[in-house]
């Protein structure tokens, strides 16, 4: 087997729309994960038994179940119950809904970790629990909580290529299907590899400088 | 003079254990009373009951006449609910012993935002009030600082100043000079003394500084497992305490400081 740059010229620019894909999907996918996973652990801290345990088994379930059998769910058995999504939409969608119960964990984490003297200041200001959320606790519990949420974004990146089981041709699949049909698998193959490594070494280096600045900038108030 | 705050046969428990017994007292309008005892015989607990951050088990407490824990439908009374809860809270504000200043904003910022957040004041009126108030407790240099760039003394400073801007009724000192090295204390306790001589509002500190609790007090409370011993001017329970109990409790703390 001899490496081709033929090949790998002829295959790079359907790569090329598949990476803009595995992006769109990777962030769109992230904001759901973080705003999904942000209610969660609000509902997950709530006074109520019921929301609170209702809340963790629904998390549980998800993370304890593969994101390929939720795909396979969102895409091929949703549309049996009416709701048809578009491939893409589906992975999203499964991307977010997955991760999201990881976030949750951090955003939780976050939250409790802000010192309980600061919900009792806003209270004695007479905060409501919204303002509370909003001006006193998430302000604090945010910085430290970047650098988690920024591997889990580099974790979803990874996740991807799993959006190919439900017919997405992001980066993965596109050279999937360059190779199925050309019988060239070195050349597409190395080039995805490729390009995840040039993604994610950056965004990993990025994600441990956040972890540093966040982790001199902890400690600040009592 | 009409009583602002009642506590009537009021109990309180953390499990066993029993930290209010039966408690009754009231304070006047405007009184400044000092709490002093032992630690866990309820002196804390019961400023945070009337910052409703502790609940009570029985009995009722009535602040401005108006019960703080219950309220009145159709001649019931039945639990307070967070409405009612949230308009009772307007009346108190609180100090506490770890000051908790929010650390993510400024000085000044820390006194303006509950005023334009829960008063819908006017940025700019509260950004007048706060430097009023930074200025009373004598830290008018300080206001772009972050609470991590001031000394204890200089956060329980500005937390005083934020309880003050929301111009509550009643004010509430838990401890504020507990967590501050020694050498820090004064500048705290010279802005209570001042603020006991010079305000209106009525006013509660658990303290355990005698020397304080006798310039602050119009009276002093002294308390033990959950239930008030001798109550009384501070000259007298300081010079002359009638119970055996308070005498001790004075002996041991004299005791340690000298």
């Amino acid at each position: 087997m001899e490496w081709s740059w033929q090949v790998a010229l002829d295959v790079l620019p359907q790569m090329a729309q598949g990476l803009v894909i595995t992006i769109e999907a990777t962030f769109i996918g992230a904001i759901l994960a973080y705003a999904l996973g942000l209610m969660l652990a609000i509902l997950r801290m709530s006074k109520s038994r019921a929301i609170s345990l209702t809340t963790y088994w629904v998390s549980e379930f998800i993370r304890r179940t593969p994101l390929l059998v939720q795909l396979y769910f969102l895409f091929y058995v949703l549309p049996d119950l009416g709701l048809f999504l578009s491939p893409l939409a589906a992975g999203i969608l499964g991307l977010g809904l997955h991760f999201s119960t990881y976030t949750s964990e951090v955003f939780r984490a976050g939250i409790e970790n802000v010192p309980h003297g600061q919900w009792e200041a806003a209270k004695s200001l007479n905060y409501k629990p919204y303002q509370t959320m909003r001006y006193v606790i998430l302000p604090q519990a945010i910085p430290p909580m970047i650098p988690p949420l920024a591997n889990y974004l580099i974790t979803m990146f990874k996740e991807t290529p799993l959006l190919s089981a439900i017919t997405v041709v992001e980066l993965f699949n596109a050279a999937n299907i360059y190779s199925n049909s050309h019988y060239k698998y070195l050349e597409p193959m190395t080039l995805v590899g490729a390009f995840f490594l040039i993604v994610s070494i950056p965004s990993a280096y990025i994600a441990m400088r956040l972890e540093k600045k966040y982790q001199r900038r902890g400690g600040g108030s009592v | 003079m009409s009583k602002i705050i009642e506590f009537q046969n009021v109990s309180k428990s953390y499990g066993q254990l029993q930290v209010l017994k039966n408690l009754n007292m009231h304070v006047e309008a405007g009184e400044k009373l000092a709490l002093i005892g032992p630690s866990g015989s309820g002196k804390t607990t019961i400023l945070r009951i009337l910052m409703t951050l502790e609940t009570i088990n029985s009995g009722h407490v009535l602040v401005e006449d108006d019960y703080l824990w219950h309220q009145r439908v159709n001649d019931d009374l039945v639990p307070a609910s967070e409405k009612h809860l949230r308009k009772m809270r307007q009346n108190v504000g609180m100090v506490f012993q770890q000051f908790n200043l929010f650390p993510h904003l400024t000085a000044i910022e820390n006194i303006v935002q509950p005023q334009v957040l829960i008063k819908e004041v006017d940025k700019p009126d509260a950004m007048n009030k706060a430097r009023e108030l930074l200025a009373l407790v004598g830290l008018e240099d300080k206001e772009q600082h972050y609470p991590h760039q001031l000394s204890g003394g200089q956060q329980q400073r500005v937390a005083i100043a934020r309880a003050l801007a929301m111009d509550p009724k009643i004010m509430l000192f838990d401890e504020v000079t507990s967590a501050l090295d020694p050498e820090l204390v004064e500048e705290v306790l010279n802005v209570l003394r001042m603020l006991a001589e010079t305000s209106d509002t009525t006013m509660l500190t658990v303290t355990h500084e005698m020397n304080f609790a006798r310039d602050f007090a119009d009276r002093v409370l002294f308390f033990e497992k959950g239930q008030i011993v001798e109550s009384g001017p501070p000259e007298e329970i300081f010079k002359n305490p009638k119970e055996e109990r308070t005498r001790n409790f004075l002996r041991q703390i004299i005791g340690e400081l000298s």
